[in-house]
């Protein structure tokens, strides 16, 4: 269980009336990891969904990072919704990384029970995919 | 001030089997409790008397092997087979639950047949590191300076959730005898296992029970929960229109009304507003670890302040460790969002083992015992069948052997293994999915990298069976399925 007055925080979670976040916050629990921290793990299955509420988290390829995370971003989704394994390491990047988790089997319900949400998280990943196709 | 390696706080579960881990271990340490008898939270709760979890008196595995410990979650375990399995000689069989003086004589019975030594009476109430690093705790009986301090202190401090007026609802542990509620209006907020406690409880003697919480229970994962026992009478009650109400319902607020409260509520799953009268409301809101001071030396906390956070071998700030119930804390990798078994005595007794091996060999008092391996495929198909650690914290301990050898190197965390660089080596793990289908996974890694490779179910979980060996088998040639 985490605060629901965290998740209010977080601009994926905006379009919730207090009720339904409560009801949210029920779903999900809290987690702080130390700097180094592996969060998500490349070629490992199962994964969950993450949103980080405070601190930094590093994208990790081969050892090299490639993208760095804050507060308000998400990740896990990609191998949720492809079943897919991961394909990148996912590691704490500041002195404490904390993190708001949902078991990856709740993702595909609580997005259709919040249209909302799968609005807030389609849009952020198009700007992602967006970013990576100019990037080339 | 008295010296010593390790300094374990509390004698529950928690602080009993890691002390008993210790002594055989050969390290020196002072078990201290407040209390002043073993038991810990089971002196006093559950209220209404009966345990979730099951253990059967009688099993396919005589009660001193180490089999049998998959069919008795409430007894700690042990290496001398007169010690296994003491909390079911202690059950009249009215039910595979034990009741509350079942489960409290198990546990003295262990403290004083495994002589865990306890100095009772004895209160920690602070905590300072000293410039060389070693942590000093004040306790009311004088200081103790020790190397590393492992609190085993359960999540035992009643704690509320932030609702205006909540300050004024009694919490679950303030509950009183029954027959206080006979004919009374009773409102539980919260819907969690001692919300349902509550009402199951109190079914005979309230006039009516409202349980409020943002969330419905969810009937289809209880009913493969031991959690079920606590549930279902509430909620066939609820269903028959019988005066239990089983309300999704955020309460935003709560006021005295005459002797009793109003609540003020909004539907979640209906939406809807509600204003609810009762004569007596109850904090079924869960509890929270003691901490006294430890965030001051880096012990950060998770779920709302009210569990703290640490690595896979327990460890919180440098050299804060802890054990029991509290150990939820080291989530795992919580793969398909299974959770570890770590808040209940089946899941903690074994994290105290990997805990205390941990120490033994941090502290330089022992090195890690390798045993070597004859047949691999049959040791690793035997664990995968019938290891109890590998049972109850599925996902969460794995069986690890060094492919040197092959040696045995012990059950270790699944996270420690998966993330700590090493030499070749492979982990078994029995794991399950959101359905609770159950399966093997192994990990094998060679030359620092790690292949997971997921085996199929099988009905009868016979994963020792010639299909399985035959997979292992060209897993570990390095061959591809």
């Amino acid at each position: 269980m985490i605060d629901s007055a965290t998740l209010a925080r977080l601009s994926l979670f905006a379009d919730l009336e207090s009720p339904q976040l409560l009801a949210v916050s029920e779903l999900m629990d809290e987690e702080s990891h130390p700097r180094e921290a592996r969060v998500l793990r490349a070629g490992i299955s199962g994964t969950n969904f993450y949103v980080i509420t405070d601190g930094e988290a590093a994208v990790r390829v081969d050892g090299k990072d490639v993208a760095r995370l804050h507060a308000g971003d998400f990740f896990g989704e990609i191998s949720i919704l492809t079943g897919d394994p991961v394909l990148a390491d996912v590691v704490a990047a500041s002195e404490e990384l904390r993190l708001a988790v949902l078991p990856g089997s709740r993702l595909r319900p609580l997005l259709l029970e919040h249209p909302a949400l799968a609005l807030r998280m389609l849009e952020t990943m198009s700007r992602r995919l967006r970013a990576t196709t100019l990037a080339g | 001030m008295n010296d010593v390696d390790v300094v374990v706080v509390g004698s529950g579960p928690g602080g009993l089997q890691t002390s008993y881990f210790l002594s055989r271990l050969g390290v020196a340490h002072v078990t201290i409790s407040a209390d002043d008898a073993p038991g810990g939270m089971f002196r006093k709760w559950p209220i209404f008397q009966r345990l979730l979890s099951w253990s059967k008196p009688d099993a396919p595995f005589p009660r001193t092997s180490r089999e049998y410990e998959w069919f008795d979650h409430n007894s700690l375990v042990a290496e001398e087979p007169e010690l296994r399995g003491l909390v079911p000689t202690f059950m009249d069989r009215t039910w595979a639950v034990p009741s509350r003086a079942e489960m409290e004589a198990g546990l003295a019975a262990f403290a004083d047949q495994a002589g865990v030594a306890v100095r009772y009476g004895c209160r920690w109430t602070g905590t300072r590191r000293e410039d060389d690093g070693r942590l000093v705790l004040e306790t009311s009986e004088g200081e103790y300076r020790c190397r590393a301090a492992v609190f085993a202190l359960g999540v035992t401090a009643p704690w509320k959730s932030p609702i205006p007026g909540i300050e004024d609802v009694p919490h679950y542990a303030e509950t009183g005898d029954p027959s206080l509620y006979a004919g009374k209006r009773v409102l539980v907020i919260g819907k969690r296992n001692s919300g349902f406690e509550l009402a199951d409880g109190l079914l005979p003697w309230a006039q009516r029970v409202l349980l409020v919480s943002p969330r419905q229970p969810e009937i289809s994962v209880l009913a493969h929960a031991s959690v079920r026992v606590r549930y279902f009478q509430p909620l066939e009650d609820s269903a028959l229109g019988g005066g239990t109400h089983v309300l999704d319902a955020a309460i935003e607020r709560i006021e005295r009304a005459g002797a009793g409260f109003r609540v003020l509520a909004s539907g979640t799953t209906r939406p809807g507003d509600f204003d609810l009268e009762c004569d007596v409301a109850i904090a079924a809101t869960g509890f929270s670890t003691p901490l006294v001071d430890l965030e001051e030396l880096g012990v950060r906390t998770v779920a709302q302040g009210r569990i703290p956070a640490m690595g896979p071998f327990f460890e919180a700030a440098d050299g804060v460790y802890f054990a029991g119930n509290a150990t939820q804390g080291a989530a795992g990798l919580k793969k398909r969002g299974v959770g570890a078994s770590s808040p209940a005595v089946h899941g903690f007794r074994y994290n105290a083992r990997v805990l205390t091996e941990h120490l033994a060999e941090r502290l330089g008092v022992r090195d890690r015992q390798r045993r070597p391996v004859d047949d691999l495929v049959s040791f690793l198909a035997a664990e995968l069948a019938g290891a109890p650690e590998l049972w109850a914290q599925k996902g969460y301990l794995a069986r690890v052997v060094g492919l040197d050898g092959p040696f045995d190197d012990g059950i270790q965390p699944l996270e420690h293994f998966v993330d700590a660089a090493g030499p070749d080596a492979v982990a078994v793990t029995v794991e399950m999915d959101a359905e609770g289908e159950i399966f093997p996974v192994v990990y094998v890694r060679r030359g620092g990298a790690i292949r997971e490779v997921e085996l199929e179910p099988d009905p009868l979980n016979a994963f020792d069976s010639e299909p399985y060996r035959h997979e292992l088998s060209l897993l570990l040639n390095g061959k591809e399925r």
